[in-house]
């Protein structure tokens, strides 16, 4: 044993000493408990970040005690030290000590779900070859008695050769315990190899012989089942030639011609087998309310019918509910905008504190209350385990345009807002099916497209019965189709494309519906707020200043001060660069009918396509157009310069469906930025989009007005 | 390997069975049996989503969804009802 050098602080010393350096990894299955623990454990003081290059966020908190800090990693969720998906790369890299800025843990606080032994223990078997000291976890303990499952701890402790401590997560028992186990982890010996496969355990001995340096038994293992892949390239350049020019050979003798990941499954998991028939005893099982409620939806209809109840719930509350928080959020922004004016009068300055400043923050801002209510919903779908189960009921209707069942959240989600859809997008572990996801996300109609659609609509579809709906509810309806539509065939597209790859694996875990924990649910909205404050936020911000500056730059010195307030306005948005960039692409737009104001307004519209309305609103305040007393009026009497109305039926057509498919929004691809860590994806979404809306407008106006 | 007769794809909901033997070429069949799908594991049908596919089977108290391409990969020996 490598570590039996190591100097040992002799108890007493321990607290004159105050260590702070030990950093023990926090290892458990997905849905183990692990991430409620970690919170309990560590409070809500938690760093989160990113490892380098990929979108996994790495938690770190703190555990204080009378005498030391211990640095607690919450490691992603995994089932094997055999790597399968990005999340699990990271969790075995860090535990292995090879993540890059992250130091090699020197210790491992295993989660094992007391309901779920059998996968928990093929983990924590694996955890035990580590030569780390290790303390065991035992979570769930409360929900595996109310199943009839009871746990010998210390028949398990004893197989395991590791200290196990019942806790329930929950309510905070058994924590005292672990939080003193976890303290001391350092003074621990690290467990004795537990015999589960003698050969193996032969084979690597062998490789190790001539070796010059000391190698990890753990790595050995590794290498031998998963051959001299890209993770396995440092233990390989340790070893000597001659175990080197072996590997071939002793890898054939072990696993013959079966798979090694099968036979080395096989071999464990008979091994837990035996630990259960040892350690698990089973009571006589009472019918509890999540039996029932689980066996009622097991049943395919019912299922599929609840889901489509609790998609419409969650779909009305980010729909409905958030509204008046966000009317609440911009009527705040206009009346301390207002209140800039009337303290430091109409200057640059007070236009950029007001126009600028104040509107941008609130256009960041006005995201959040949509963002917070679904990631509440969908945080406790998850912690409930009920997201799991949509996925696995959805799974073939979303096979069938490329993608798959855990699409089916970030696709709803995108009907209120694509920013939180996309985040959303997490949930789908295939990286393939997540981009397409992506990118199909921004065609559904989000509730900014709503407002433009309703005032073309209004002004300009007339209200006549079709049936027994109206005309115009019939438009919208068909323009949320249209987006639907769009959104799959993108999907589909990329799938058979640039997204071609092989279909993805669908072996989803079903977790038992549990009571989501307050404190955790809690953390994790926080950190979704934060991260898109932090990230995207920063991004909108900017980019509503720039527009305001192109609106209000230069400013024009010959404006007539007998003009009224909003001629004026007018005037200034002709002469800005806004206006100006209006007539410089009136060219480019006017094939589908646009005269220079619709451009510009479709400009500004660009980082946020709700802007149109304003810009629509200040450009045709001028003229005879101001008489009209409503927009849509305004709008209806526009006419261009030989007196023809700009607004025909065609082009407004056109404009629809320019704006059902253009991503007109800067959040959005802040948001596609952030979550696939590269521009290209957003780059490419924009350029994507707005072809297809510039030709779904250019034939509309041309085909309508032959 | 051919694998015919009784699989995991031919279980009716709520039967058990037991897994004899494994196609395990595919990797994605490897991955299933990680998470726990090997010889002489017990698993009983729980349910399954509109069409029979994906099929949900449970073993020691975890439920596993499965697609009907992969679940055809076991082949099991039903246990008796009663057992």
């Amino acid at each position: 044993m490598t570590k039996s050098s190591e100097i040992r602080i002799p108890a007493n010393e321990i607290t004159v000493a105050k260590r702070s350096d030990a950093s023990i990894v926090v290892v458990g299955n997905p849905n183990s408990g692990k991430s409620t623990l970690f919170n309990r454990l560590t409070g809500l003081k938690q760093r989160i970040g990113n490892y380098p290059g990929v979108t996994v966020e790495r938690h770190i908190g703190f555990l204080k005690t009378a005498d030391s800090t211990t640095e607690l990693v919450d490691l992603p969720g995994t089932h094997s030290l055999s790597a399968h998906s990005l999340e699990e790369h990271i969790a075995v890299d860090v535990i292995f000590g090879r993540m890059e800025g992250t130091k090699p843990p020197d210790g491992i606080l295993a989660v094992l779900d007391a309901t779920n032994l059998y996968q928990g223990l093929f983990l924590v078997q694996q955890l035990t070859e580590l030569e780390l000291p290790t303390v065991v976890a035992l979570t769930m303990t409360d929900a595996a008695e109310k199943s009839g499952i009871q746990v010998d701890t210390a028949e398990l402790s004893a197989l395991l050769g590791v200290p196990v401590y019942p806790v329930v997560a929950t309510t905070g028992a058994g924590l005292d315990l672990l939080r003193s186990a976890i303290a001391g982890i350092r003074d621990l010996t690290p467990p004795r190899r537990i015999r589960v496969w003698p050969e193996l355990i032969e084979a690597a001995a062998r490789l190790a012989q001539d070796s010059s340096e000391p190698l990890r038994f753990a790595e050995l293992e590794r290498l031998l089942i998963d051959g001299p892949t890209e993770s396995n390239k440092g233990i390989v350049s340790k070893l000597s030639d001659t175990a080197r020019a072996q590997l071939p050979g002793v890898r054939e003798e072990l696993f013959e011609s079966e798979p090694p990941i099968a036979r080395d499954a096989r071999i464990r998991y008979t091994w837990v087998r035996t630990v259960l028939d040892k350690v698990q005893k089973k009571a006589p099982v009472f019918v509890s309310w999540r039996t029932r409620v689980t066996g009622f939806f097991n049943k395919p209809v019912p299922g599929t019918l609840g889901l489509f109840v609790v998609m419409a719930i969650v779909f009305q509350a980010v729909f409905a509910w958030a509204t008046p928080l966000m009317d609440a959020i911009d009527a705040s922004a206009s009346v301390l905008g207002a209140a800039v004016f009337e303290r430091l009068g109409d200057t640059a300055f007070s236009s950029l504190i007001a126009d600028g400043v104040i509107a941008g923050v609130g256009s960041v801002v006005i995201f959040l209350p949509q963002i917070l209510i679904l990631f509440l919903f969908i945080i406790l779908l998850e912690d409930s385990g009920y997201l799991a189960r949509a996925a696995y009921l959805m799974d073939r209707a979303m096979r069938s345009v490329g993608l798959s069942g855990q699409s089916i959240i970030p696709m709803i989600s995108s009907f209120a807002c694509a920013v939180p859809g996309i985040m959303a997008t997490r949930v789908i572990p295939n990286r393939r099916d997540r981009i397409a996801t992506i990118m199909a996300a921004p065609f559904m109609t989000c509730s900014a497209r709503l407002p433009v659609y309703a005032l073309l609509i209004a002004a300009f579809v007339p209200a006549t019965k079709v049936g027994f709906m109206n005309l115009q509810g019939l438009v919208l309806l068909g323009l949320y189709l249209f987006g639907i539509v769009m959104g799959v065939l993108t999907a589909l597209l990329m799938r058979k494309t640039t997204l071609r790859g092989p279909k993805p694996p669908f072996a989803l875990m079903l977790p038992e519906f549990r009571r989501p924990n307050l404190q955790t649910v809690m953390i994790q909205l926080l950190g979704r707020a934060k991260v898109f404050l932090k990230r995207a936020g920063t991004v909108i911000f900017a980019v509503a200043v720039v527009v305001w500056a192109l609106a209000y730059f230069p400013r024009s010195d010959g404006v007539n001060p007998d003009l009224d307030s909003n001629t004026a306005a007018a005037v200034q948005m002709e002469q800005s660069w806004l206006g100006r960039a209006g007539k410089v692409v009136e060219p480019v737009f006017e094939p589908l009918g646009w005269d220079w104001r619709v451009s510009s307004a479709v400009i500004a519209g660009f980082p946020a396509r709700e802007v149109v309305i304003a810009v629509l609103g200040t450009v045709y305040a001028v003229g005879d157009e101001a008489d009209e007393g409503t927009l849509s009026g305004r709008l209806k009497a526009a006419t261009r310069p030989d007196g023809s109305p700009v607004f025909t039926l065609p082009m407004v057509v056109g404009l629809l469906i320019f704006y059902a498919c253009c991503l007109q929004c800067a959040a959005t691809l802040a948001i596609i930025r952030r979550e696939t860590n590269t521009w290209r994806w957003p780059v490419f979404a924009w350029a994507y989009m707005t072809v297809i809306g510039y030709v779904g407008a250019l034939l509309a106006f041309q085909i309508g007005s032959a | 390997m051919a694998i015919n007769g009784n699989t995991l794809a031919t279980l009716k909901r709520g039967q058990k069975a037991i897994i004899r033997a494994i196609d395990a070429a595919d990797p994605q069949v490897q991955r299933l049996m990680v998470l726990g799908l090997v010889e002489g594991t017990e698993v009983e049908h729980a349910s399954s989503a509109i069409g029979g596919d994906p099929i949900e089977f449970r073993l020691f108290g975890c439920g596993i969804s499965l697609r009907q391409e992969h679940a055809r990969r076991f082949k099991v020996a039903p246990v008796a009802v009663g057992d």
